[in-house]
């Protein structure tokens, strides 16, 4: 792609300053790395750990806000903290209602639910269950008697943080609260932020399982992706699916493959699965419990042993990085 | 009874219990039916092997414009606070990634120049593996919104079936839809930090939807006692602890019911059932 670059740029002298301007951009410029599964309990975290104390240099983002675990290994010292409000619910006041419905009826997310009787009369007076209320204000905007208002939510909390080896970004959303694609928005947004400032080369993010919102919301623009799975049917089925989804975002992604002795022969379809769409697999780590005995220690894997664990990781972080250098999406 | 298999932490174990109690329970009731509610990543159907007897399309409606009716006006713009609609130069543009189907675009619209058409954001299908009901829904890959899908299956469960449901990892919408409602909840959880983190932000949402719950640690053993101390301390009943043993990690890399091969492991299985059967003369 260079080389292509290059040539056309020969041609046109005019062009040449452009590229040069450009691949110094490309020097600059901070890489995000989005560390996935698509299934849970793959490694993810501990692996994202590891990298954080082989990374020169680099950000640290925890986007899986509703189950974050990073934090337990890094222990950050939280230096800012601001709250989020991702959305608005909408809130029914009792005195103002006249019970006649049209908001029931108008809801399609079943969240208003009957609230006793209004005083002296039949009809009922409504109230809102906020576990329902998906906060699009339908009710409130047709409300006859202007009985309904949409209040803004405070859905969680968002951390700048110092750990050993940087800044931490990373947020706790409320329990049972929503918003979750917003607020890892926002913990991208910061440490973005954070790595544009101190000149960092990496950003490394922990994303969430599964395919939907807040893996979405965690993916989008990055430069790479790492797939951590394992050689089970569950492991490979859940694969395929985030592979796609990187696909279906024009992420390049690569693959790791985490505990690849419990199962020889998925691990082997895992690397025919990528060979043939042509992913690279940057690595195999073998079944081990240090992964649990590091976690109680609050270590990261190379920090707990200097064994073939260590080293099988960082192979897999020499190859990421080599892998940023190569791809054609860290040059356009 | 609808009976929920869920964890705050992913990969804790929530499908091999959830496919190894519907077995279990299919033995000896012909009313049992396993719900798979990941619909992000589905995979009930890889243990039970079910013959699918019904297929149907999950969508959600989402507005289209007639742009000779649309004046411009920018209404369904404002009404709209998912932002998945813009109004440029006069024209307007649908996101349909962003809408979540509230209607309030077509319900505002002046022109009536609104009109809501379904968009496919998933599957859902039905059917039985022997002599156990069978039901799971799969999002699109490429949607953000799974609550839809869950929704849609939940829908498909029956008055007369017990059922399972395998929910999704995490506590926020799509968990929450898929215990929503449900008669007990079974969190599954490890003896880890990252498990007893997980947990205790499970058990605040159970209490806070007002879901009775108890805890199920899986791979016990593999690593502290904190998470038997905090149920304790918490008044949390502990169903069963199911030990680490790596040739359960092999069986169920294998896509099998682990206690049909090793029988030692029926028991922990059991547990979870006599604690199902004293959640249920509780209820009366």
């Amino acid at each position: 792609m260079i080389a292509v670059v290059l040539v056309v740029a020969a041609m046109n002298p005019v062009n040449i300053d452009h590229v040069r301007i450009d691949i110094q951009e490309i020097k600059r410029k901070v890489k995000e790395i989005v560390v996935i599964s698509g299934k849970g309990g793959t490694g993810k975290t501990s692996i994202v750990a590891s990298f954080a104390s082989l990374a020169q240099n680099a950000v640290l983002a925890d986007c899986d806000v509703d189950a974050a675990d990073l934090h337990l290994v890094l222990d950050p010292h939280i230096k800012r903290s601001q709250d989020f409000y991702g959305g608005k619910k909408a809130y029914i006041d009792p005195e103002k209602c006249t019970g006649c419905g049209m908001c029931v009826e108008m809801c399609r997310f079943e969240a208003i639910i009957e609230d006793g009787k209004l005083k002296n009369q039949d009809s009922n007076i409504y109230k809102i269950d906020p576990i329902g209320c998906e906060g699009c204000g339908v009710c409130a905007y047709f409300c006859p008697v202007t009985a309904i208002t949409m209040e803004p939510q405070k859905n969680g909390k968002l951390f700048i943080s110092e750990m050993r080896y940087g800044p931490m970004v990373h947020a706790k959303l409320g329990i049972a609260e929503e918003n979750t694609g917003k607020l890892v928005a926002l913990v991208r947004e910061n440490a973005r932020e954070i790595a544009r400032k101190e000149g960092a080369d990496y950003i490394i993010v922990d994303g969430p399982p599964g395919v939907g919102c807040p893996v979405i919301s965690s993916i989008t623009g990055a430069d790479i992706i790492l797939i951590v799975t394992e050689p089970t049917v569950s492991g490979l089925s859940d694969l395929k699916r985030v592979e796609k989804l990187a696909r279906h975002f024009n992420i390049p992604a690569t693959v790791c493959i985490n505990k690849w002795d419990i199962n020889p022969s998925i691990s082997e379809k895992i690397c025919d699965y990528c060979d043939k769409h042509q992913i690279r697999v940057l690595g195999k780590i073998r079944y081990d419990n240090a992964f649990t005995k590091a976690q109680i220690m609050k270590a990261t894997i190379p920090e707990y042993t200097s064994g073939y664990l260590a080293d099988e990781i960082k192979s897999v972080w020499g190859r990421l990085q080599q892998q940023l250098i190569e791809l054609p999406s860290a040059i356009q | 009874m609808k009976i929920a298999v869920a964890s705050g932490k992913g990969g804790t174990g929530k499908t091999t219990v959830a496919v190894n109690l519907a077995c279990l329970m299919a033995e000896s009731s012909d009313h049992i039916c396993y719900v798979d509610c990941d619909v992000e990543e589905p995979n009930g159907h890889l243990f039970l092997k079910p013959s699918i007897t019904r297929q149907w399309t999950v969508s959600i409606p989402f507005p289209s414009v007639d742009d000779r009716l649309c004046d411009g006006c920018g209404k369904c713009k404002e009404i709209c606070q998912q932002n998945a609609i813009t109004v440029i130069n006069g024209k307007v543009l649908v996101f349909p990634e962003l809408c979540n189907g509230c209607g309030g675009c077509s319900l505002v619209c002046p022109q009536e120049a609104i009109r809501e058409i379904p968009k496919e954001i998933g599957k859902a299908m039905a059917g039985h593996a022997g002599e156990l009901g069978f039901i799971s829904g799969r999002l699109n890959v490429g949607e953000p919104m799974a609550v839809p899908v869950i929704r849609d299956v939940k829908k498909a469960i029956t008055d007369n079936v017990e059922a399972i449901i395998d929910a999704p990892p995490g506590t926020t919408c799509p968990m929450i839809e898929a215990v929503r409602q449900v008669d007990y909840v079974l969190l599954v959880t490890e003896p880890t930090p990252f498990g007893l983190n997980d947990l205790k932000i499970a058990v605040d949402t159970m209490s806070k939807l007002d879901l009775p719950h108890a805890v199920i640690i899986n791979r016990a053993g593999s690593g502290d006692e904190s998470v038997k101390d905090f149920c304790l301390d918490r008044n949390i009943p502990v169903v069963t602890e199911i030990p680490d043993d790596r040739r359960v990690a092999e069986l169920y890399s294998q896509g099998k019911i682990i206690y049909k091969s090793l029988p030692r492991f029926k028991e922990y299985f059991e547990d979870i059932l006599r604690a199902i059967n004293d959640k249920r003369r509780e209820r009366g």
